[in-house]
């Protein structure tokens, strides 16, 4: 089929099961690459074990004061809108953490008393797992945002429309996921079977709502019994593109660090239906589109 | 001089608001006139920095004390680099901890905490 198969699996809490179905969908796609943007707690690696691995630093620009030079005027305090720059005894001071490295006050200085330094903020690895070439994104601890290294990420996914790409995404709706679900086609919402899975599902749905990016719902964790999630989805007209069920044995292969799909025939077909299905979605979405 | 104190309404009976950075007024008390004066804490609502900002904005008002239920570290950062001196306050009203202050009952605040930096932690 043609391009624009770049995934997102994201969910409104952790544990729901984005990287379950992320490293599987991936493992059955035959070519294709995994992307971890789940930056502060990158764990699609444990189960794919791509070897050997490559790495490089990502790191942001921080403004550097040269005092000398700087004449006391405060345009680059007051025009801060992140509040990085106090002004105190005639200078400004810099809080780091609290920088967006958006180079404003670089440019507004009339003094010129600004130059700028790169800070490492965090490291992308990169190796194949059989067909799939992985990608994670790791933030050093203590760090305040993912972001740059998020949209360094996706970089790896531009212009490469050909393979399909599975973007595991942070679990919640803030920021990092936004930057996580920006460029992708289409969204598999994971949710679990409680009404506190149902509440997390609904934000994640109002999301990419906001965002008009197409989507569907991945039931996971399924018993018998009522479903809050699937409740939800019936009452929002969502697509429900498959279950999983709360099973012992691929509960064991996940806790193992396998990947259940490349393990056992049964989640073979389980995850290559689900993956039939996003696709058929993907490309129900792209002719209604055009 | 000038006391400052993160409060959650503009009157003298105002409580002490627990938070620093996102008080929505300040009150200061003015020794020498004996007078209060209630600001609105544009940092409020910033998405981030707020302790940052609303110490600037102590700062830029002049107070050399401030009293505060807490503070975060960076705001701690730029008060005691501008030389604002800072305390703890007890149960009662502003205007009761502003009366502790004078009366030299206040403790200094020691302990500040890592921000929160829009995660809510």
């Amino acid at each position: 089929m043609a391009g624009n198969r770049k995934i997102a699996v994201l969910s409104g809490k952790g544990g729901t099961g984005k990287t379950l179905i992320s490293v599987n969908l991936a493992a059955v796609a035959g070519k294709s690459r995994y992307i971890d943007c789940d930056v502060e707690e990158p764990n699609g690696h444990l189960f794919l074990k791509p070897f050997p691995l490559s790495e490089e630093t990502v790191a942001v620009r921080i403004p550097v004061l040269e005092e000398a030079r700087c004449v006391g005027c405060r345009k680059c305090a007051d025009f801060c809108r992140f509040n990085a720059l106090a002004f105190l005894k005639g200078k400004p001071v810099l809080f780091e953490e609290v920088c967006h490295s958006c180079g404003g006050c670089v440019l507004l200085c009339p003094a010129k008393a600004f130059s700028e330094r790169g800070k490492e903020i965090g490291r992308i690895q990169r190796g194949p797992s059989g067909s799939v070439s992985v990608t994670t994104g790791i933030l050093n601890p203590g760090e305040a945002s993912g972001v740059p290294i998020i949209r360094k990420l996706l970089e790896d996914a531009a212009g490469e429309e050909s393979l399909p790409v599975f973007i595991d995404c942070p679990p919640g709706s803030a920021c990092t996921v936004m930057e996580s679900i920006k460029d992708a086609d289409y969204c598999i919402l994971v949710a679990e079977p409680s009404v506190f899975g149902a509440h997390n599902l609904a934000m994640v749905h109002r999301l990419v709502k906001l965002f008009h990016k197409p989507y569907g719902v991945v039931l996971n964790k399924c018993m018998p019994g009522e479903n809050p999630s699937a409740a939800y989805c019936l009452e929002n007209e969502i697509p429900v593109l498959g279950t999983i069920p709360y099973d012992k044995e691929l509960g064991l292969l996940n806790s193992e660090g396998s990947i259940a799909s490349r393990e056992n025939s049964r989640y073979e077909s389980l995850f290559s239906d689900l993956l039939r299905t996003v696709y058929l979605e993907v490309s129900n979405e792209a002719a209604s589109d055009s | 001089m000038k006391i400052a104190i993160p409060v959650d309404e503009n009157k003298p009976s105002t409580g002490v608001c627990v938070s620093f950075g996102r008080a929505p007024y300040f009150m200061i008390f003015d020794t020498v006139s004996g007078e209060n004066v209630f600001m609105d804490n544009s940092a409020a609502a910033s998405q981030g920095g707020a302790g940052i900002k609303a110490a600037q904005f102590i700062v830029d008002a002049g107070a050399e004390v401030l009293l505060t239920p807490r503070c975060g570290e960076n705001a701690a950062q730029v008060l005691s680099a501008a030389g604002v001196r800072m305390y703890k306050t007890t149960a009662g009203s502003a205007s009761d901890n502003v009366a502790a202050f004078r009366a030299g009952n206040l403790q200094p605040l020691l302990e500040t905490h890592p921000g929160f930096h829009g995660h809510g932690r």
